[in-house]
């Protein structure tokens, strides 16, 4: 019998519009076998807090390439926490500079796929955390 | 060292056209001979749209660029013309591209961070303050809320004396391409065509040298478009803005000759140079064919070619500077008006003045030193480039017929369906990049074992955001409440008559009323755009 499929939720924070690379992301972890919901962009911390709890994910990921990735996870841990979702595993890519990781990790965003990142890289880190 | 596979291995462009080890006349002759190319200056201007091109003036160099407030950005503009830039482009905070004012909690996070923030007409008054408009034209990066921003620009400029029935200058206002990549829309795609046709008329009135369309071929490539594509869908996309405009019943002649073009550079040398060559004619014939134009200044495919952001790579980032003198020289043996090049530090941050000047440098060098203004169109009659010009024009030509196959561009963009395409090729490309069958240097060839920023970033100060909510705070308690009322209510009532909504923008602005404001009274008739999600 097949285990349940990881569940992933791939969203754009904030008002960025570059959605190339989560895009890409999106198709690769489909190609790995995962299942992935897509936000789409202009995502708020509640509307990714509500979307990850109302779908089941295992898996929270966020694509940021406009710089306000700080302010935003801020926001979005305490909404994860609020709903029983502290466990969950957080994915963060896109332009993050090397500067920002050490709060992202504090903040729970344990995997960081910097522009340039190679979609296997973020496959396995997925299937090592997720299970 | 780069593995170099064997001489007899074949070669493909990202076109999709097979290259040959050598090309002479023959091969010229079998993909459609020189019946395509004429003179410069003349049609179908394959060769380039004046015949003396940049003997007569360079092309016009025009940096993207804007941060934090207007004032700030107000001082890059005076540092940038100060080192020979010859045109603006202002870059936007998303905030004021999609229609939020700073104090609007969307904007949290997002204020003057990606570029100047924009909430009322004073802000326009700083950013320009003490620029000459007539020496120097402002280009406006902004699509979805582009139609306030043009109001703003016309009654800002009038304000400062201008005669806006001269007055020179180009707003982005592509919402098509928005919807394909980029991002920046609000209403529906349906009401954000209408907008477009309202600036169109508008300015062929009232502003007849102000470009209100620069059809963006550029973010479509960015976002995984051949180029070939690029230019296919770019022209798909400036025709639909053509018909929405004819629906008012202005003649083609009105309006064609302001619209313009802005296009990517990066990749394979010659593609890019027949790439432009062979859209030119094909713009031409377009227009001249298809629309019955008969000014040729409505046959012109004018441009901004643009080094762009993906060909960059993150990886030895001062190999970027390399890349974008490459980019510049493409886009002066393409015959571009206007130049612009990504610089090497934005895979990180904004560009710091340092590099904003090595990229104004770049262009300078080839202007000064390099020959590359004495003669036009220096690659024509190579029987490679004009056998790749004419077969990327047979590219273009069937990648626009598909496109109307389909149901046209309008009907792929709403149902999602150009998004899918271009995205489904981005992800191939990147499967390419990451095998190495696709090389990179520094990411997949030639890699090094490097620390990340060796750029110095651009700061971004939470406080400018408290700042310009201040500043915004403070003009609502000192204008007219009554008079910015009347004026809101006359956007919604223009806008739900069908109307066209520019005169009541422009009053509107003038009132000091806000971004945000304004935007909130559209979305009441027009309503926000849904995503469609298809993968």
């Amino acid at each position: 019998m097949s285990e349940r499929r990881i569940r992933v939720l791939l969203a754009k924070p904030g008002l960025d519009g570059h959605d190339q690379g989560a895009k890409i992301v999106v198709r690769g972890l489909i190609d790995a076998g995962f299942e992935v919901i897509y936000t789409g962009l202009r995502q708020t911390p509640i509307a990714v807090a509500n979307a990850a709890l109302e779908e089941g994910v295992d898996v929270i990921g966020l694509s940021s390439m406009a710089g306000s990735h700080l302010p935003f996870c801020r926001k979005l841990r305490p909404l994860l926490d609020e709903r029983g979702l502290g466990d969950k595993v957080c994915l963060i890519g896109g332009n993050i500079p090397a500067t920002d990781h050490a709060e992202l990790r504090a903040l729970g965003f344990t995997g960081i796929f910097p522009t340039s990142s190679k979609i296997a890289a973020i496959v396995d880190f997925i299937k090592e955390h997720a299970q | 060292m780069s593995e170099r596979k064997a001489a007899s291995r074949r070669v493909v462009n990202e076109s999709g056209i097979e290259i040959k080890t050598a090309y002479g006349a023959a091969d010229v002759e079998a993909s459609g001979g020189f019946s395509h190319i004429g003179e410069p200056g003349q049609y179908p201007f394959t060769r380039g749209i004046h015949a003396e091109m940049y003997r007569k003036r360079p092309w016009t160099m025009r940096q993207y660029a804007g941060f934090g407030n207007a004032a700030d950005t107000n001082q890059r503009f005076k540092f940038l013309i100060a080192n020979g830039q010859t045109g603006l482009n202002v870059a936007f905070d998303l905030p004021t591209q999609i229609g939020f004012d700073s104090d609007s909690p969307m904007a949290e996070g997002e204020v003057g961070r990606v570029g100047m923030a924009v909430d009322t007409l004073r802000d326009f008054e700083v950013a320009f303050d003490g620029i000459d408009l007539e020496q120097i034209t402002v280009s406006l990066t902004v699509n979805g809320s582009a139609a306030i921003l043009i109001a703003m620009y016309l009654v800002m400029a009038e304000k400062r004396g201008y005669d806006v029935a001269k007055l020179r200058g180009t707003a982005q206002n592509d919402i098509l391409k928005e919807f394909i990549g980029r991002g920046t829309w609000i209403f529906p795609v349906e009401p954000s065509m209408k907008l477009v046709g309202d600036t169109i008329e508008y300015c062929a009135q009232h502003a007849p040298k102000y470009s209100p369309v620069s059809v963006c071929g550029y973010h479509i490539r960015e976002s995984g478009a051949n180029p070939a594509q690029e230019m296919a869908y770019a022209f798909c996309i400036a025709k639909a803005y053509a018909d929405e405009t004819l629906k008012r019943g202005l003649h083609i002649d009105e309006f064609a000759g302001r619209l313009s073009f802005n296009f990517n550079i990066f990749g394979n040398i010659f593609e890019q140079v027949a790439k432009f060559r062979a859209a030119r004619g094909l713009w031409a014939k377009i227009m001249k064919e298809e629309y019955g134009a008969q000014d040729p200044g409505s046959m012109w495919m004018r441009m901004i070619a643009a080094g762009g952001g993906g060909g960059l790579t993150k990886e030895q980032p001062e190999n970027n500077i390399v890349r974008g003198a490459y980019y510049a020289l493409i886009s002066a043996l393409s015959g571009t008006q206007t130049m612009a090049l990504c610089s090497y530090d934005e895979a990180y941050t904004i560009p710091t003045e340092h590099s904003a000047r090595i990229s104004l440098r770049t262009m300078q060098l080839l202007i000064e030193e390099m020959g590359l203004t004495e003669t036009v169109d220096p690659l024509g009659g190579s029987w490679y480039v004009e056998t790749l010009t004419n077969q990327m024009r047979d590219k273009m030509v069937e990648t626009m017929a598909d496109i109307d196959r389909r149901g046209g561009i309008v009907s792929l963009v709403a149902q999602g369906l150009a998004q899918a395409a271009v995205s489904a090729q981005a992800y191939q490309m990147q499967k390419r990049i990451e095998s190495g069958d696709f090389p990179k240097v520094g990411v997949n060839c030639y890699r090094e074992e490097e620390e990340e920023a060796k750029v110095e970033f651009h700061p971004y100060d939470e406080d400018d955001a408290k700042a310009q909510v201040a500043a915004l705070d403070a003009i609502r308690a000192e204008r007219d409440g009554r008079k910015v009322q009347a004026a809101l209510d006359r956007v919604e009532a223009d806008a739900r008559a069908g109307a066209n909504v520019m005169p009541a923008l422009i009053e509107a602005v003038r009132t000091y009323a806000s971004v945000g404001e304004i935007t909130d009274r559209l979305v009441t008739v027009y309503g926000r755009y849904r995503e469609p999600v298809v993968f």
